[in-house]
């Protein structure tokens, strides 16, 4: 074998190894399988739980709360109450892995990897790319905080746009009429926006993640601090640019390690070639000093 | 250890921040509003309105 095929097979393996974490990981939030088949959904103790990533609730083979769900459920409710244990939840999913939720344990981040592996067009640079970044930010304040405040009894994000839902209620249509028979022009504006994330998601890598997903804006906040960081060793850092090229979230590691965007996919690290980054609890550094 | 605890002062402030906040809730037993919420079907979610 020659050097070049060997050295690909090197990185080929970790990549292959964060996907292995990512299907445990969505299988183990969906482990009610029988519920696929049946078409009815988890009832037992696990919903106690919201889940880091964004996964229905509704979906039938969830065994865990959807936390943004259930955050709206509490902010859109006749009375107001402060959601302490949903929020607890996610301030603690989010100082311990910040946005490494969206790239190891997110089921429908997952989800928008495997699409981007079909083969088709890609083009992950253009220019309205940085603007529609901050689109996030305003589905986080409109839809998941504001209108479900103002407006009871109404979960705007899972209502008007939540994709993850309308996979849900796809698969529960399937196995019930009365359902089918429920879908009307909501369900059709639902599938629409479904339909444009999952085409856009064979083109960019990510889409949702990237422009559209409020979980992942709030993850965001907690990448600079969260014990699960990316670590850079400016000392054997060569400046050749490897990272920023690798990385399909648009960033340059080399000067932002922890920007808000990166999902710590880890293609920076793979393509590293004097592994000056590296993610994790502690920097290697850290690790020999230990 | 304690440089890692240094390291990671805001990190682990906000970590014992979420873990009161969870006590909290839990005393006020808001794990089973999660829990009521996530064991039916929500029909907003699935775009049944």
């Amino acid at each position: 074998m020659d050097k070049s095929s060997s050295c690909q097979n090197e990185k080929r393996k970790p990549a292959l190894r964060h996907m292995g974490i990512q299907s445990v990981a969505a299988l183990i939030q969906n482990a009610n399988f029988k519920g696929f088949f049946t078409g009815k959904i988890y009832t037992g103790a696990g919903k106690n739980v919201c889940v880091p990533g964004l996964n229905c609730y509704s979906c039938p083979g969830a065994v865990g709360a959807c936390p943004l769900g259930s955050l709206q459920n509490y902010l859109s409710g006749m009375k107001f109450r402060f959601p302490y244990y949903v929020l607890g939840l996610l301030l603690f999913f989010g100082a311990l892995l910040g946005r490494a939720v969206c790239g190891f344990l997110c089921p429908f981040g997952f989800l928008q990897d495997l699409l981007y592996l079909i083969p088709f067009y890609k083009k992950n640079k253009f220019f309205a790319d940085k603007f529609l970044r901050y689109l996030k930010y305003g589905v986080l304040l409109f839809l998941v905080i504001l209108l479900p405040l103002s407006t009871p009894l109404t979960p705007a994000f899972c209502k008007y746009m939540c994709p993850s839902g309308t996979l849900s209620g796809i698969i529960l249509g399937l196995w019930n009429s009365s359902i089918r028979k429920q879908m009307g022009s909501l369900f059709h504006w639902k599938l629409l926006v479904l339909l444009i994330i999952v085409v856009t998601a064979l083109i960019v890598w990510r889409p949702f993640c990237k422009y559209l997903c409020p979980l992942g804006a709030f993850y965001g906040f907690f990448n600079r601090i969260a014990l699960w960081r990316m670590h850079l060793d400016r000392s054997a850092c060569i400046s050749c640019g490897a990272c920023s090229k690798a990385c399909r979230m648009n960033i340059d590691p080399s000067k932002k390690p922890n920007s808000m965007e990166c999902v710590r996919c880890g293609d920076c690290v793979r393509a590293c070639p004097v592994k000056a980054l590296h993610q994790g609890f502690c920097s290697p550094v850290q690790k020999k000093e230990s | 250890m304690s440089a890692f605890i240094k390291k990671n002062r805001a990190g682990l402030a906000v970590i014992l921040l979420a873990l009161a906040l969870i006590g909290y809730g839990l005393i006020k037993n808001q794990q089973k509003s999660v829990l009521n919420k996530a064991v039916r079907i929500c029909m907003e979610c699935v775009g049944l309105g």
